[in-house]
């Protein structure tokens, strides 16, 4: 809950088109994104905005694929939402808010064939790899989303997957070597927050409890590939095209930190 | 699919439709003795049945909200309503959609006149057809409506898709999975305010415009038929009291 006073500060300030930390309207805070920080996982990054830290650890494991696509490899992406990352949080298994981030940031990585599951079939109808995404929230003062995506995106990047050889009908795979996984273009999502009339990018906290509404758009390239509007609140038409050309114009700044990763 | 056509050359859909076509749409208003507002809504092959109790109190206690209702949706598919049988216990598919739904459905609601209490929203896929987070939508509303809970509008819902390359309203579930794109879409269409918007699927800029205007025109449809089935429902009750009364 956020006091009345803050609100008040949030709106008035929102209407001289000023923010309560000093950004302007379509500024995002300080992104900062690290990988490789997890040895035993297969890749992983950690992505703070501001104060809101994520840590995303990508495992390849062999197992069997889905019955309705035998020959595809699996894609799963989870969201843990932990009690040490706001008093708000509470233990127990994932909430509707941990479900929606991990499902929004899931179709985008499959709207944009980030991983061409194709190719991790080993033996079709039998063993495939199973890619497993798992979103760690370390830190919670708002936008989890973008944070979240951006970090399963360089995790994704910066991913090795080892080195399988079928015999037979059996899988050997051999750790020692290791591959880069089967990527094409990789999304980012920007999240739009409305609030009292205005739409701002990349909101804190203190705004998300301010907003009338928020909508997540996913970009690959210059399209939305997934979009998602949370918040009990509601958008004009015109807000949504608006949000979609600010989503596509500030996903650059995004690609950009993907595009400055260390080549592993 | 393997080679068939989704789309004739001609702008015909695989059902007959043309693109911006909605289904054939049954609506029926209180339908269900025990709840204090319900609904069916039938769009093509999509059945759906919502009711809705409340403002009734809430337990456990701590979940009121002191200055407002609580709304709370559970949008749930009967085991028998797709082609493989689902399991009744809730996927998380379907814990995203009853928060989504929540969240389209709580706008239009007065909830500052009940204090304290909860709106308990159930929404039951009888057989899914596609669009089914929309007719469910559709129907919600309805039953909102029919409980006699205050509402600033109804909330009219419709997904529109890409497939083949044209933009589509009311995907039914062939269009849905081998479609490049879904969707969903919903709006208090008097007020013209999105309450719901969910995409899945790769749009331009200008393909989301105007993906977004062909929205609006299937709800402006959607709308017109909601308010007819309310009406009906009323017509009905005092074709009754009438001829009780005589």
């Amino acid at each position: 809950m956020i006091s009345k006073v803050k609100k008040a500060q949030i709106l008035s300030l929102l209407n001289s088109g000023k923010r309560i930390d000093g950004r302007s309207l379509e500024q995002y805070r300080q992104i900062k994104v690290e990988t490789n920080l997890i040895s035993r996982a297969d890749g992983s990054a950690r992505v703070s905005l501001g104060d809101t830290l994520v840590l995303v650890g990508v495992k390849y494991e062999v197992g069997p694929p889905f019955p309705d696509t035998p020959d595809l490899g699996v894609l799963t992406v989870n969201a843990e939402f932990l009690p040490l990352a706001s008093p708000t949080f509470e233990s127990g298994p994932p909430d509707e808010n941990a479900i929606e981030l991990a499902r929004v940031i899931d179709r985008s990585l499959r709207k944009s064939n980030a991983v061409d599951l194709t190719k991790l079939c080993l033996i079709p109808g039998k063993s495939v790899w199973i890619a497993w995404v798992d979103i760690y929230v370390l830190n919670h003062d708002g936008n989890l989303i973008d944070a979240s995506a951006l970090a399963t995106s360089a995790a994704l990047l910066t991913s090795k997957i080892p080195k399988a050889e079928v015999e037979g009908d059996k899988v050997k795979v051999i750790y020692e070597e290791r591959l880069p996984p089967p990527l094409t273009s990789l999304p980012v999502t920007v999240t739009v927050a409305k609030i009292g009339g205005a739409l701002v990018v990349d909101p804190v906290l203190d705004e998300e409890e301010v907003a009338d509404a928020k909508i997540a758009m996913s970009v690959v390239g210059d399209k939305i590939c997934a979009a998602q509007k949370m918040g009990e609140g509601s958008f004009e038409v015109a807000e949504v095209k608006k949000a979609a050309s600010l989503a596509i114009e500030k996903a650059k700044e995004l690609q950009d930190k993907l595009i400055q990763l260390p080549k592993p | 699919m393997a080679g068939e056509r989704l789309i004739s050359s001609d702008g015909i859909r695989h059902d007959g439709r043309r693109l911006d076509e909605l289904r054939p749409i049954k609506m029926a208003v209180g339908v269900l003795k025990n709840a204090d507002g319900s609904a069916y809504v039938e769009q093509g092959n999509t059945k759906i049945l919502a009711a809705v109790y409340g403002p009734r109190s809430i337990h456990p206690r701590h979940l009121a909200y002191p200055d407002r209702a609580r709304v709370r949706c559970r949008y749930h598919m009967a085991p028998f309503s797709v082609e493989v049988r689902k399991s009744p216990a809730p996927s998380r598919r379907e814990i995203e959609l009853s928060k989504v739904i929540r969240e389209a459905l709580s706008h239009a609601i007065f909830l500052e006149q009940f204090p304290a209490t909860a709106i308990d929203v159930f929404i039951e896929v009888l057989e899914a057809d596609g669009s089914t987070r929309c007719v469910g939508i559709n129907a919600a509303s309805l039953a909102l409506a029919d409980a006699g809970i205050p509402m600033k509008d109804l909330v009219a819902a419709c997904a529109v898709g890409k497939v083949e390359g044209h933009l589509v309203v009311d995907l039914t579930d062939l269009e849905d999975k081998n479609g490049e794109v879904d969707m969903p879409f919903a709006m208090m269409y008097g007020r013209k305010k999105i309450t719901l918007l969910q995409l899945d699927g790769i749009l331009s800029y200008e393909e989301l415009c105007k993906a977004v205007d062909l929205a609006m025109t299937a709800c402006e449809k959607i709308y017109a038929m909601q308010k007819e089935a309310l009406k009906q429902r009323y017509l009905a009750l005092r074709k009754s009291i009438e001829e009780g009364g005589g």
